[in-house]
């Protein structure tokens, strides 16, 4: 069902964790459908440094919130926000059709946590 | 790697006996039951002996049992067949809102026909009750269906209750008996029923089979129409090897469940124990009006899905009520019966035990689980541990 690039992420997901002096912060979805999606990120020269995820929700969404976060680290804030959910899916060599618009939430949580960045800076 | 197998409710293994009883009619004794020749006498032969061995466990006639091709069939024959039989007398059906699809979307179905259909809530604890049920009750209605025991949370309704009252108000009473069946008595006439499902894979039995027993006079509209078989009630070429591997895994569930059931029952109470040590846990459903070999937890914060993948990884079958698991947006519509909020429901996982289960099991489930469970919360926006 999962292709072996998500099984990876969601058994070993990275960058797990908050980051108590983020510079931005997003959140996406809602625990009602299952799946919630929160990041942290920490900008220094316009340019996206760190970054640490907390997911409640399925393999999926695990692995689309573990996957993004190696995809932005060192992008810049421009760069950041070009990244779809699609080019997400697609780096982990795609989800189930079921899951595409459910779980696959990570490029707007951090299109949130940028224009939250965006506001404070 | 290890395996644990505890999702005895979806599924079990066919049984050694019920497999080698099942064997000699896929090729020597291969003939058709309908047909005059010795070869189709004698899968004749084996479809009464069959029938036979049902009927007495369920202390029914003979006649009374119609073999299908399993719990939903046996479900939608039942409902639909005496909807469409019995509509000049009335329109009203009565349900439960915990049944399991195999019931309700024949229901829906027969709203869209113009039948109008009462779904009972259930208790906090998953229990339909007698007295709604009661109340329910029009001039017109003509069926009831609730099932014996649920298949998510293992309550057991009581049947034979309701079918008393539905028998006095000349009401037929059906009940999906397939979870309960080698656990509970399912005497037909003790729980007052006129139509009972039964299935043959949840009882160490083949897929692809199952039985209706149908109360005599009672009568019921086919679903399948083509030849004679089953009484003209069910058309198609009967599954000798199927009927037969259904009687046999009956029988055996029959005559081992007083050995069997504490066992299992003992073992369940082991892991429950275990399981309800984790911190924000917590029991769905009755603990006492319950199958012995059902569990079905929530654990908060979590979702159902990660949980169970993250099981599998350990060997360890289980199975969830959360939306990600039954292709739909919506968690189980048992859970949200009980009245669980959404993000709870998604958080439940089932365990259900079999006769093969071990000590040793438990004991492996009760140390991979907590570590699962303090993960992924770690993981979770919604937890502040």
């Amino acid at each position: 069902m999962y292709s072996d690039k998500v099984m990876d992420h969601f058994q070993n997901p990275r960058n797990v964790g908050e980051i108590p002096d983020a510079d931005g912060i997003g959140v996406e979805g809602n625990a009602r459908c299952g799946d919630i999606m929160k990041i942290w990120i920490k900008v220094e020269d316009n340019r996206i440094v760190d970054v640490k995820f907390k997911t409640f929700g399925c393999a999926a969404a695990v692995a689309t919130s573990s996957m993004i976060t190696e995809l932005v680290i060192g992008k810049t804030i421009e760069e950041a926000e070009k990244i779809t959910n699609t080019a997400v899916a697609e780096a982990l060599d795609g989800l189930p059709p079921v899951k595409m618009h459910c779980s696959n939430l990570a490029a707007d949580a951090l299109k949130k946590a940028i224009e939250d960045y965006k506001a404070k800076h | 790697m290890k395996t644990v197998y505890l999702d005895h409710a979806a599924t079990t293994s066919v049984r050694d006996e019920v497999l080698e009883a099942m064997l000699p009619y896929f090729k020597d004794s291969f003939g058709n039951a309908s047909s005059v020749h010795s070869f189709g006498r004698e899968a004749k032969k084996a479809l009464d002996t069959a029938r036979e061995t049902v009927a007495e466990i369920l202390n029914a006639d003979f006649n009374e049992i119609i073999f299908t091709s399993g719990g939903t069939e046996s479900n939608n024959l039942a409902i639909k067949g005496a909807a469409h039989q019995y509509k000049q007398r009335g329109t009203h059906l009565i349900t439960s809102a915990i049944e399991h699809p195999a019931v309700l979307n024949p229901m829906k179905e027969l709203e869209k026909e113009g039948f109008t259909v009462t779904y009972l809530p259930v208790n906090e604890q998953g229990i339909v009750s007698v007295e709604a049920f009661q109340n329910a009750v029009r001039d017109d209605t003509i069926l009831v269906s609730i099932m014996h025991a649920n298949n998510e949370i293992g309550t057991i309704q009581p049947i034979a209750a309701i079918g008393k009252i539905a028998r006095e108000r000349g009401i037929l009473m059906h009940t999906d008996a397939v979870q309960s069946v080698g656990y509970l008595n399912i005497d037909v006439d003790d729980l007052n029923v006129d139509l009972l499902t039964l299935s043959a894979h949840k009882i160490y039995g083949p897929k692809g089979v199952g039985a209706l027993y149908v109360r005599k006079g009672v009568q019921l509209v086919p679903q399948i129409r083509g030849g004679a078989q089953e009484r003209r009630k069910r058309a198609g070429t009967e599954n000798t090897a199927g009927i037969v591997g259904l009687a046999k895994a009956l029988e055996l569930a029959h005559r081992e469940q007083a050995a069997v059931v504490p066992k299992i029952e003992k073992l369940r109470d082991r892991l429950l124990e275990g399981i309800l040590q984790i911190p924000h846990t917590r029991l769905n459903g009755s603990r006492t009006e319950r199958l012995p070999n059902n569990i079905n937890v929530c654990f908060e914060f979590i979702e159902g899905e990660s949980l169970l993948l993250n099981l599998d990884l350990k060997g360890i079958a289980g199975s969830s009520g959360s939306a990600c698991t039954s292709g739909s947006l919506e968690p189980s519509h048992v859970l949200l019966a009980l009245g669980l909020p959404h993000e709870i429901a998604h958080g439940s996982l089932r365990l259900t035990l079999g006769r093969d289960n071990t000590d040793a099991e438990i004991d492996y489930v009760l140390e991979c689980l907590p570590p699962i469970v303090e993960r992924l919360r770690q993981m979770s926006p919604l937890y502040n541990g």
